[in-house]
Order: structure tokens, then C-alpha cells, then sequence
């Protein structure tokens, strides 16, 4: 199980809050929730136990304790066939976690590695302060995680231990 | 008299500040930390601009004066805790520190693998994790009281746990930062003291709002936090029992704290000083003095009375709200704390659309995981009031959790379905 924390490395400039003028810039949570995000919400891609998963793994988001499950069904060629996603959180977690399950299926673990945090947000779509990028990336992170995570006693597989992902931190 | 809001908005410059489109700011998330008045930004600027200087070493005129202004802030934390004596008065960095503080020096050298610790379910992480760190260190065993369905805990239930577990120290919340649960510490205290236990009270969301007399309590250590108490952040304050104290050894080693230092060791200072170990939060200490004599002008009791007619008013408005669930104790044992669920609902979201509304109010599990996990809910959304609330401020938020409920409830929307996502830019 891992802990999911972004604020060090992607807090963007614009949300930090320096001044009062700061407030013209922070995004509206109109356009946050906007059609295309509470659409994927109501009826998510993929939402469920993956029965035939090669990879799995789960992760919280410590501000707020949502878990969420991603379960991978890597092909003979490696190529992920089936990516699914469980567990329960806010309509931005849940949200992101439905896109990002579509996005990835036919891709290779190179092209998941190679999905950067930066490509999810905007993915998502709708700009977020970085207390909401933290839930809109959990799904993000536990599917880099799971990639990792092979279910069958194949230690030899298993680099998980290797995966230097960022740190975990608590609310504060 | 009852006390008049709008007046009191007056004093507190932050209130006029507006959000996004023009809304204004509905602050309902005063338990997580308070606003501050006029006063105290200007008692602070003063010390800055006028009479700055480190304490307790120059023998110039600003550390004087310094000096005395921070001494100054002593006493009258002092007064409003009807202290026996300033010495009994250390200044920590917060809440957190000071119970880390009381953990680290009093537990290491009175706690062994043979104690308990007894807590209860209704506490913050920070009266939480330090016993559990103790526990790490020391082998003893930490205990939780529960929380009835009623969201109490019976005189009874407490009189036994202590008889049975025998506990080295009973540390407790004097009000439930979730549920706004206030306990009798006075008696529960009484109890511990019947069996011999040693008595912390984690005061962070008393002192906001009650008088709190440590003596009348009979509590060793009582503590709280100055960012609470309408005071400035970085600093808090641990009451302990002198005899208590000064028997403890030293925590934070460094300045101040010595009497005398040479290459073989050290002998510590007097109290307090003893306890605060390099330069102290001496702004901040005159900021809280500023604060702790504001609210009591104002009227502590007037102040109680005040957040506790709004959050009934909330409660009993939102208890008619189709999918709202509320969490905490009848009305009469009540701080001005309401939390609640919208089935269907994730409270991040509540808290986001309330934001919209320019309304503040805190979604998660508050630093109280266990409690959460107790009742069964990962996260509550909890809107906690202070002296310069209105009853106008309750209102726009009932009617924004209600518009909360319609935007969220499921209307059968679909995805589209086609595997080309549209990034939206
Ligand atoms: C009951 C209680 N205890 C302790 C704390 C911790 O206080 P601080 O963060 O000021 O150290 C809080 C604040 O959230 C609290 O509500």
C-alpha cells in the first residue's frame, strides 16, 4: 500500500498563495466539476475487480483516507489489455481514475512509465489547486505502483521495491 | 448580554476580505484555526516596529523592553488560566509540541513497559501519536475509551477503565475537535486523581471558548494553542503543576534553558525556562496575551453562548435536509462544532462546492482517524463557528449544502463513449 503525496514537486506557481491578488487566478470550482468530469463520475470506465489482473496494488490519499485499487491485466506482448480501477473518494479522484483507465489500455509499460504526472492533470482537464491535484493523482500513482506489482509469487518480477515515487507526508 | 456579532466583525480586518466573484468570505472553519483582530496584528506590528529584540540576554534597551513584553504575555496567560504561578506557564510552538513535550520529558522518565496510557477515541493525532511513540520507546500499552452512540462517554465507563487499567496518565480532550463533545473534566479528573493516575487535558478547542480555571479542574497539564484563541500561529501554551515540572527533566536542549554549561555537562534553569529552550516566540507570545485579553472583554461565556445558538440553529435546519447526516451529542453538551455527511456525497466535494459559495468549512477526517474509523466514515465535512459568526452566515449555509445535494445527485449521465479522449484545455 503506498501514500501519495505531490505537493513538493507540483505545486505550480500560479497557486501559490502570496498575495490577495492570488484569488483572481485560483480556479472556479464551476468549471472543476465541469460536464466532462462528472460524467466519468456518474459512469466511470472500468469501475470494478479486474478477475483475470496479472497486476494490482492500492493507495491512499492521506488527506482525506480514500483508497483506490488499480488492477492491470498485462498481455503475452506486455501491453496492457484491461485496466481497472476500485475504491471509493471525491469526484475528482474518481473521476481522473475513469479517464486515466481509458487512456491507458493498449499502451506499454513504457508508455504508462512514461505518463507523467504533468500529462494527467491536464488529461483531467479542468485546472486544480494543489490540495485537489493531490486526489486527481492518486489514481495515477496506484496505476505506476501496480505496474509494478505483479500478483503471482514471481519475486523475480517484482521491482516494486525499486519504484522511487515521491514521498508520503500527512495532512496537516 | 448577549453579544453583537456585527460589532465584533468590525475588529477583525480579514472579514472583509472577498473570494472569487466577488463573494463574500463565510469563515466556518474556525476549529482548524480562528481569525485574528485588529488588536493583535497591531500589538504585533508594534513589537516589530518599536521595541524588537531577542529576550532574556541583552542588556540593552529593546531586550528590556522585549523582555517585558513577553514576560508580560506570561502573566496574563497565567490570569486566564488562574494559574498558581508563571512558572507553571511554558511557552511551546503549539498544541502538538507542548504534548510532545509532556510525552518525551514526563513519559520517559516516569513511564515504564508495566504502564498504561489511557486516552479516548475522540482525540486529535496530536494526543495520539506521542503516546504511541512513547509506547515505541518504552513498551507501555495505550488504551481508548469509546464514544457511546450518543456520542459520549458515561461518568461510569470512565470511572471503571481507570479502576480496571489503572492508567500512569489519563490525557484527554476537554472538547471533541469532530463531534464538539464537551466532557466534564473537572470530574473526570477527580477520577484519575481517585486512581492515581496523572491528568492531561488537551484544551486546543476549549480554551476558543470557555473560562478555564486549571485550579478548579485539578488537572496537571492543560494545554492549547495561541492560533485558536483569535492569538497568532507558532505558539502554544503547556500549564503543568509546578512540583510536576519541576522534577521533570529537561526536553529541547540549547539556550536559555541552562544555568551553567561546561565541556563535561550541563545544570538546567529554573522554571520556566527550563522548558523553552532557545529563542521563544516572543511576537507571538504578546500577540496571544492581545488575543487571551480580547476574548475575555469580549466575554468567554457571551462567546460559548453565542457559536452555541448558531451551530443549533444549523443543526436543526440541516437535520431537515433530505441525505444529511449530522455527527455529535445533543445541543446542551455542545461546542459550536457541526459535522455532517450528504449521502452520495464525498465531503471534499461539500467542502469544494461550499467554496464556490464562498463558504469555509473543513472536509476530512479533522487529524482524528481513529475516531472516523470508530463510526465508520473515512471523512466528515464540519463547519465550526466563532464569536463573529451571524445567524445570516448559517443560513447561506444550509441553503448552499442544499443546492450540494442537487448538483452531486445522480442524474444518469453518461460518458462518452468514445475511446479518443477530448482534452479539454
Ligand atoms: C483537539 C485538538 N488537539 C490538538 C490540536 C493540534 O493543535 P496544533 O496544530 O496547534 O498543534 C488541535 C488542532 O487542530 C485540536 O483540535
Amino acid at each position: 500500500m503506498i501514500s501519495v503525496d505531490f505537493h513538493h514537486f507540483l505545486v505550480s506557481i500560479a497557486f501559490l498563495p502570496a498575495m490577495a491578488s492570488v484569488s483572481s487566478s485560483m480556479p472556479s470550482e464551476q468549471d472543476i466539476y465541469e460536464e466532462h468530469v462528472l460524467d466519468h463520475y456518474e459512469d466511470p470506465y472500468n469501475r470494478g475487480e479486474l478477475a483475470s489482473a496479472t497486476h494490482a496494488d492500492e493507495g491512499k490519499n492521506p488527506l482525506c483516507g480514500d483508497v483506490v485499487q488499480v488492477s492491470l491485466r498485462l498481455a503475452g506482448d506486455g501491453k496492457v489489455e484491461e485496466a481497472f480501477f476500485d475504491g471509493h473518494g471525491c469526484v475528482i479522484s474518481q473521476a481522473s481514475a475513469s479517464m486515466l483507465m481509458e487512456e491507458m489500455e493498449g499502451k506499454t509499460p513504457e508508455e504508462v512509465k512514461d505518463f507523467t504526472a504533468e500529462q494527467m492533470l491536464e488529461l483531467f482537464g479542468p485546472q486544480l489547486t494543489p490540495n485537489r491535484q493531490k486526489c486527481c493523482l492518486l489514481p495515477w500513482r496506484v496505476l505506476q505502483s501496480a505496474l509494478h506489482s505483479p500478483l503471482e509469487e514471481d519475486e523475480a518480477d517484482d521491482d516494486a521495491a525499486h519504484f522511487s515515487g515521491p514521498s508520503l507526508s500527512e495532512e496537516n | 448580554m448577549p453579544l453583537d456579532p456585527q460589532s465584533i466583525r468590525q475588529d477583525f480586518p480579514i472579514l472583509k476580505r472577498r473570494l472569487p466573484g466577488d463573494q463574500p468570505l463565510v469563515f466556518l472553519d474556525n476549529a482548524a484555526s480562528s481569525q485574528r483582530p485588529q488588536s493583535v496584528i497591531d500589538a504585533m506590528t508594534d513589537c516589530y516596529e518599536n521595541f524588537y529584540a531577542n529576550v532574556h540576554r541583552g542588556i540593552h534597551t529593546l531586550s528590556e523592553e522585549s523582555t517585558a513584553g513577553y514576560e508580560a504575555a506570561r502573566v496574563t496567560t497565567q490570569q486566564f488560566l488562574n494559574a498558581a504561578s508563571q512558572r507553571e506557564v511554558i511557552f511551546t510552538s503549539g498544541t502538538t509540541a507542548a504534548i510532545n513535550l509532556v510525552a518525551r520529558s514526563w513519559g520517559d522518565a516516569h513511564v515504564t513497559a508495566d504502564d498504561t496510557i489511557l486516552l479516548t477515541i475522540c482525540e486529535h493525532h496530536a494526543n495520539i501519536v506521542p503516546w504511541h511513540q512513547l509506547a515505541e520507546r518504552v513498551g507501555c500499552r495505550v488504551e481508548f475509551l469509546l464514544i457511546n452512540d450518543d456520542y459520549s462517554i458515561d461518568t461510569e465507563t470512565v470511572a471503571e477503565a481507570l479502576q480496571r487499567l489503572q492508567p500512569k496518565l489519563f490525557a484527554f480532550t476537554a472538547t471533541s475537535n469532530v463531534l464538539g463533545t464537551v466532557f466534564p473534566v473537572q470530574q473526570w479528573a477527580q477520577l484519575a486523581k481517585e486512581n492515581g493516575a496523572t491528568v492531561l487535558v488537551d484544551a486546543a478547542q476549549a480554551a476558543p471558548h470557555q473560562a478555564i480555571d486549571v485550579q478548579d479542574w485539578d488537572a496537571d497539564f492543560v494545554i492549547f494553542s495561541g492560533h485558536k484563541v483569535c492569538g497568532p500561529s507558532g505558539i502554544g501554551v503547556l500549564y503543568g503543576r509546578e512540583a510536576l515540572l519541576a522534577a521533570m527533566p529537561p526536553f529541547l536542549g540549547g539556550g536559555a534553558m541552562i544555568d551553567r554549561v561546561t565541556v563535561d555537562g550541563f545544570t538546567s534553569a529554573e522554571l520556566p525556562e527550563k522548558f523553552e529552550a532557545g529563542t521563544p516566540p516572543i511576537v507571538e507570545a504578546i500577540g496571544l496575551a492581545r488575543a487571551l485579553q480580547y476574548l475575555q472583554d469580549t466575554g468567554l461565556n457571551e462567546i460559548a453562548r453565542h457559536e452555541r445558538d448558531l451551530a443549533a440553529a444549523a443543526e436543526q435546519q440541516l437535520r431537515d435536509v433530505e441525505g444529511v447526516n449530522l455527527f455529535g451529542p445533543r445541543q446542551s453538551e455542545k461546542a459550536g462544532i457541526v459535522s455532517f455527511t450528504i449521502d452520495g456525497v464525498h465531503p471534499h466535494d461539500i467542502a469544494q462546492w461550499l467554496n464556490l459559495r464562498g463558504i469555509a468549512v473543513r472536509a476530512g477526517h479533522h487529524c482524528a482517524m481513529p475516531l472516523h474509523e470508530h463510526m465508520g466514515l473515512t471523512a466528515t465535512a464540519r463547519a465550526s463557528f466563532y464569536l463573529y459568526n451571524t445567524l445570516d452566515e448559517v443560513e447561506q449555509l444550509v441553503d448552499a449544502v442544499k443546492q450540494t445535494r442537487e448538483k452531486f445527485a445522480r442524474s444518469g449521465r453518461r460518458r462518452r463513449r468514445s475511446s479518443i479522449s477530448s482534452s479539454s484545455s
